[in-house]
């Protein structure tokens, strides 16, 4: 009787689009690898992989071979349990947060809504963040694990950065709150509806300037990306958090860090610049709906996921660009600016965001 | 600082023009093997061992490119010319075995300088690579040229 009461189309129609989901970041993610060095090579005047492969595009599975062939060592006097529990952590973390990132709107077919957001929960945002928290103690555990002073005072150095940005990350997040009255992620892509509302942009990327400058600048810090790359740039320049790490351990923190590019870029994209939402999108559906009256609601729903795909291929590329372009941040000039100038100024963006909410609109 | 210069935005606008602009340039990468550079006329590749014009072997065991070599890479055997072997050998001594250990030489060119008899020239092919230390040692047949009149179709 209880297998009868369980709703298995449900817990079927959510089975599918995790899968789809993770298949998706983990492609991205791997092609973002290969983009990368592409990338880096024609900022550089030359070509990036091309041998594997047309235009090098095997080479994520080779890379990816190659880890796995790689010989495991675990050293000898590390914590076991930990030592390989970090890197699983740390991959863990980055694909939870994908679980609330509405990739599309409902698909409405003859038996009810599809939804293309694994959980429409309404503390979204409260969500990505708390995960993404979580995720630093995989960088701290993978540090302390590895019993090597090194190693620790590299992960020490990665877990303060990542910190002290989030305080500001959370700060621009309130005043973006203060805006969309809503946590709720579907709530927030639902307000940036179309392009123009008739009075100004909708995407809260015009509404909030400042904060988006501010959510981009921490979220660099968070990806330790550069320029603020001191965890990544210590384990190839000295030591590092994943020096004592070989084979798909090590897999899993470079390729966590890809993923959570992935993720970080889809956030910005719906928080900031409308999600799936393109200009001119009620023309196109009702187009569509006299094109195709039976199949309509799917075409409509796969173009809004390849529009917020291009957004995040182009927030993906503007993160490479930023890497190959600027020099690394020393400890203290990057304890400075998170601490003394991006605290400070989100908390002026927050008092700016009040005062137009109050005096400009009345509400 | 500046006021411009202590919020970092102008420069790295500026850093991005310079960086994106490099993306529109043409690559200066050389795809080797399916396009070469150039070679000087006197670049050193490999070996070769030289015939006359009849096809005679030129080189005659003297030893003085194995005594040039600064990295001893040469070694051979000398032996006496036998009566019917005048269209083979130029003078009465030649080189039975005649090895270079590739691996070992480092192409500087003494050996086409101490040859007295012009037997041994570098020329522009780049040495090919291998799977066994054995193979780099190659032996006469690898380094002689081809015969002039008799192997003009395999040449």
């Amino acid at each position: 009787m209880l297998l009868l009461q369980i709703d298995w189309a449900f817990i079927l129609e959510k089975l599918i689009l995790i899968a789809v989901i993770l298949g998706a970041s983990f492609g991205v993610a791997a092609y973002a690898t290969w983009g990368e060095r592409k990338v880096a090579a024609v900022m550089q005047d030359r070509i990036g992989p091309d041998r594997a492969g047309p235009f090098g595009l095997l080479q994520p599975l080779a890379d990816g071979l190659k880890l796995f062939f790689k010989e495991e060592i675990i050293p000898d006097r590390s914590t076991r349990t930990v030592f390989i529990l970090a890197p699983a952590l740390f991959m863990l973390t980055a694909l939870m947060t994908s679980a609330v990132i509405p990739w599309g709107p409902d698909i409405i077919t003859a038996n009810g809504h599809i939804s293309l957001q694994v959980a429409d929960i309404n503390i979204g945002i409260l969500y990505i963040f708390g995960v993404v928290s979580v995720g630093v103690y995989g960088i701290m555990l993978g540090g302390w694990a590895s019993n090597n002073k090194y190693s620790l005072l590299s992960s020490i150095r990665a877990a303060s950065q990542a910190i002290s940005y989030e305080l500001a990350l959370g700060l621009s997040l309130i005043a973006l709150l203060m805006a969309t009255g809503s946590l709720s992620m579907t709530e927030i892509v639902k307000q940036q509806h179309g392009f123009w509302d008739g009075g100004w942009f909708t995407w809260y990327f015009f509404k909030q300037p400042l904060g988006f400058l501010i959510f981009l600048v921490c979220s660099f810090a968070e990806l330790n990306r550069a320029p603020f790359d001191m965890p990544e740039a210590e384990s190839e320049l000295n030591m590092g958090y994943h020096l004592e790490y070989s084979s798909m351990k090590l897999g899993m923190f470079l390729f966590a860090e890809y993923i959570n590019m992935f993720i970080t870029s889809a956030v910005l994209a719906t928080l900031f610049f409308g999600g799936y939402n393109f200009p001119f999108m009620d023309n196109v559906s009702a187009w569509l709906q006299d094109v195709l009256p039976v199949a309509h609601s799917a075409v409509f729903a796969a173009i809004c996921v390849l529009v917020l795909l291009t957004k995040i291929v182009g927030f993906i590329l503007f993160f490479m660009f930023i890497r190959w372009t600027l020099p690394r941040f020393r400890y203290d000039q990057l304890m400075n600016l998170g601490w003394k100038s991006l605290i400070p100024l989100a908390l002026v963006n927050m008092i700016i965001t009040g005062a137009v909410i109050l005096w400009v609109f009345k509400s | 600082m500046t006021f411009g210069e202590r919020i970092y935005l102008p420069a790295i606008l500026k850093g991005l023009r310079i960086t994106v602009g490099h993306i529109f340039r043409k690559p200066a990468t050389v795809k080797y093997p399916e396009e070469k550079r150039p070679f000087s006329p006197v670049f050193r590749g490999l070996h070769v061992l030289n015939r006359d014009e009849e096809g005679r072997e030129r080189c005659t065991a003297c030893g003085l490119c194995a005594l040039a070599c600064p990295a001893e890479a040469i070694t051979m055997e000398a032996a006496e010319r036998k009566p019917g072997e005048e269209h083979l050998y130029r003078e009465e001594k030649y080189a039975a075995k005649y090895e270079i250990n590739m691996l070992r030489c480092i192409f500087c060119g003494y050996c086409e300088e101490a040859c007295p008899k012009d037997a041994v020239y570098l020329s522009e092919t780049v040495m090919p690579s291998n799977y066994t230390r054995r193979s780099f040692i190659y032996k006469k047949e690898d380094l002689l040229i081809p015969h002039p009149k008799k192997q003009e179709q395999a040449g």
